[in-house]
């Protein structure tokens, strides 16, 4: 048990401060603790989760990716237009489209890092501001709502009368948050193509002398961020019910800071499925509660950047100088 | 002693190098050289700092290619370089001074790396991987806990990895870059024993190192390199460490001689009562003008806390320093320089070194002060004061815009700032 404890510092640490913020806001509010909240925090979380699992692939193999929150938007706007252009389409070409142009995008920022030897952050950031400034410029910031009746209808996965006689439900963006995350997971502890992605971001010098294939490796974890990316430009375009340009611009660094929150390591070669749906969860959940207790919403994010920065100092000074119980079981 | 010039290669070796040579920005880093390794000796490859060793294990593994005319005969082939893959697949290994490890993945992982590898995707038997890594360990005769990360454990142990890692790669022939600069003297003995049971099974271990003790302990035969030059191939026996050292440096050296005493000189520094707790207690003693003065002791012992300490990059407890009669207290380490104590760090790749920078831009970065003119930096100023340094110390540099990173381990260490020692305020 204590192996487990040592070896998930970092997930057990974020369990904890949201068992504490969530009994606290129990306490503090009615609404809370009900499943309904649950529900839709699930409901609402489902996009973030999505880019957060795609982001940590990227963070694990060494780099960093600011564009893909637009890529997203990319993604929507062209997804939506393609599928006006072959008669409306369904879910599975939806899903085909989106994907597709995702990985297109991501390949880009990955050629552009690997064959230009660009450093991802500049390289995305470059990205980031082309991809944003193509999609304004040609669609001159016009919105689509006439999406096709499949995407905007409403999928309900589970639903449940309450005592009350209000309405709980799961709908599918939590379905395919959970596919993600169960792939993400298994590529990146079940593959050696995963493996070789930690290998990569820990010691990349190291990695390279034994032979890993150092471009495929940015190809794949870049890809993946892009497929995922795609896929969450659909299911938020889904959840809208509409697609507007600029809906996801600035969601790259909220998605970033709840990786980061949940043990990716900037470096490179660390960080885990589990910790970054904590992450994500975490702010969530913030949110939520200030949200329920009336606090302004001009003052969420200057809150949200202070549990960061307290959860990430936290993270890093030693979890076993906090508790010493732990310490004990670490002497060999 | 076999001829060192023999163009014909032993039949019986395993590996067998002809004709390397090899150059860097101008200047020869090998000259000519040739090595021999039977299968399953322990050989030595020794020479001071920059006479070459690195170079050629990275020749013989494939990352360096040679110049045209080197002939390498491995296990009954004829190449005339190698790459990483043919020496990996050939059961070449290197147990690199850096280790080539992966910190946050777990032991089993590190050991049976190559099962991770491979052109396409697998699922991972994390099972098989876990009996490759516990049968690698235990031809090694150690027991560790294949399911922690690396980074729990400390350097003796991660080097126990690095060559269990070694094993599973069916290695032939291993060579260990420096295995223990930076171990204890009761790790280095386990390491011994590992490397003697490595040798008994069959496989072939190249140790280089410049430590001379371990040298005569572990091999039976001794290759000497010098300046990029093959000096000899030896036997060990019978050899003394002062012979070694004379075949290194080509100087010979009486080892009873002392320095000349310095009694007479006045004291430059006196420690007293020095103590960071936890690292150094109660340390004392002074250095005299002209007096070299060395501080040992093993990994940890506190050695380089003792000598940040009088950098001014950690502060001491209690105790007082005194510098040419005052007493001082550095709060930063320009403090220090200023005040005329330098500092080369042991990690001068890393820390004492500005890499891309040139030469130049490296010897004078922590005199900045002394080549200021009108509060401007004078590039004149800056060649004079380089080319004296330079002369000073007698050694050989292309140009002084060169890259550091040119110039080879011993001469760039020459070449980390010499502030204190040479105080600019003196010309």
């Amino acid at each position: 048990m204590r192996k487990i404890v040592q070896s998930h510092a970092t997930e057990f640490a974020l369990l904890a401060v949201i068992a504490l913020i969530s009994l606290f806001l129990s306490l503090a509010t009615d609404r809370f603790f009900t499943l309904g909240n649950a529900f839709d925090l699930l409901n609402t979380s489902s996009v973030n989760i999505i880019f957060a699992v795609g982001l940590l692939v990227v963070l694990i193999a060494g780099g960093i990716d600011i564009s893909f929150a637009v890529a997203a938007s990319v993604v929507q706007y062209v997804a939506a237009l393609l599928l006006e252009s072959i008669g409306g389409g369904g879910w599975f070409s939806g899903l085909l489209i989106a994907a597709i142009l995702g990985v297109a995008l991501g390949a880009i920022n990955a050629l552009l890092i690997h064959r230009f030897k660009i450093i991802s952050i500049v390289a995305t950031i470059a990205t980031f501001n082309i991809y944003f400034g193509l999609l304004m410029f040609f669609t001159r910031g016009v919105s689509i709502y006439n999406l096709p009746d499949w995407l905007t209808s409403r999928v309900i996965l589970f639903e449940h009368e309450m005592a009350d006689g209000s309405w709980v439900e799961i709908t599918l963006p939590v379905l395919i948050m959970v596919a993600c995350v169960i792939s993400t997971w298994v590529l990146i502890t079940r593959t050696t193509t995963g493996r070789q992605l930690y290998a990569f971001g820990d010691n990349p010098e190291g990695a390279r002398r034994f032979g890993i294939n150092v471009g495929g490796m940015q190809f794949i974890a870049f890809g993946w961020l892009g497929l995922m990316a795609g896929i969450a430009g659909l299911v938020q375009a889904h959840y809208a019910q509409e697609v507007v340009p600029n809906a996801l611009y600035g969601r790259e660094l909220d998605v970033l800071a709840a990786v980061v929150l949940g043990g990716a390591r900037l470096g490179g070669g660390k960080g885990t499925v589990l910790g970054c749906v904590l992450g994500v969860l975490m702010i969530s959940i913030t949110q939520n509660g200030l949200n329920l207790m009336g606090v302004s919403p001009f003052a969420f994010k200057m809150i949200i950047g202070a549990i960061i920065l307290v959860a990430i100092t936290l993270s890093n000074t030693n979890i076993e100088r906090l508790l010493p119980f732990m310490r004990e079981g670490s002497r060999r | 002693m076999t001829d060192p010039s023999g163009e014909k290669a032993d039949a019986r070796a395993l590996l067998s190098l002809r004709n390397i040579n090899m150059t860097f920005g101008g200047v020869k880093a090998l000259k000519n050289v040739s090595f021999d390794v039977m299968p399953g000796e322990v050989h030595c490859l020794a020479g001071e700092n920059g006479s070459g060793k690195s170079t050629l294990i990275k020749i013989i593994t494939g990352v360096y290619r040679p110049a045209s005319g080197a002939v390498i005969d491995y296990d009954g082939q004829t190449y005339s370089h190698m790459s990483p893959v043919t020496a990996q697949n050939g059961g070449i290994q290197v147990i690199w001074q850096d280790l080539a490890l992966f910190p946050e993945m777990t032991v089993a992982e590190n050991i049976a790396f190559q099962t991770l590898l491979g052109r396409w995707p697998r699922f991972v038997n994390y099972g098989r991987m876990r009996e490759t890594a516990i049968r690698a360990l235990k031809r090694l005769g150690v027991t560790l806990d294949v399911d922690l990360p690396l980074k729990e454990f400390p350097i003796a142990q991660r080097q126990i990895v690095a060559i269990a890692r070694a094993l599973v790669g069916e290695a032939k022939i291993v060579f260990m870059d420096e295995p223990t600069a930076s171990l204890t003297q009761s790790e280095t003995d386990h390491l011994l024993d590992i490397v003697r049971t490595l040798s008994a099974s069959g496989v072939a271990v190249v140790f280089v190192s410049h430590r001379l003790a371990e040298v005569l302990e572990i091999s039976s035969r001794l290759t000497v390199l010098r300046d990029g030059g093959l000096v000899g191939v030896y036997s060990t026996e019978g050899m003394t460490q002062s012979r070694i050292t004379e075949l290194m440096t080509g100087r010979t050296f009486d080892q009873h001689v002392r320095a000349q005493p310095k009694d007479a000189n006045p004291v430059v520094l006196e420690v007293k009562n020095l103590t960071r707790p936890g690292q150094f207690e109660d340390v004392s003693f002074t250095v005299r003008r002209g007096e070299t003065l060395g501080i040992t002791g093993l990994l940890g012992a506190g050695r380089t806390e003792l000598a940040l300490s009088l950098f001014g990059m950690l502060k001491p407890h209690s105790g007082e320093v005194v510098l040419d009669g005052k007493p001082v207290r550095f709060s930063t380490n320009r403090e220090a320089i200023e005040a005329g104590v330098a500092y080369l760090s042991e990690d001068r790749l890393s820390l004492g070194l500005i890499q891309p920078q040139s030469i130049a831009d490296n010897l004078v970065i922590a005199s900045l002060d002394g080549i200021r003119t009108n509060g401007l930096l004078s590039d004149e100023r800056k060649r004079q004061l380089v080319a004296q340094w330079v002369a000073d110390l007698g050694v050989k540099i292309g140009k002084q815009s060169d890259a550091i990173s040119t110039l080879s381990g011993a001469i760039s260490s020459a070449s980390q700032s010499p502030n204190g020692w040479r105080p600019i305020r003196n010309f």
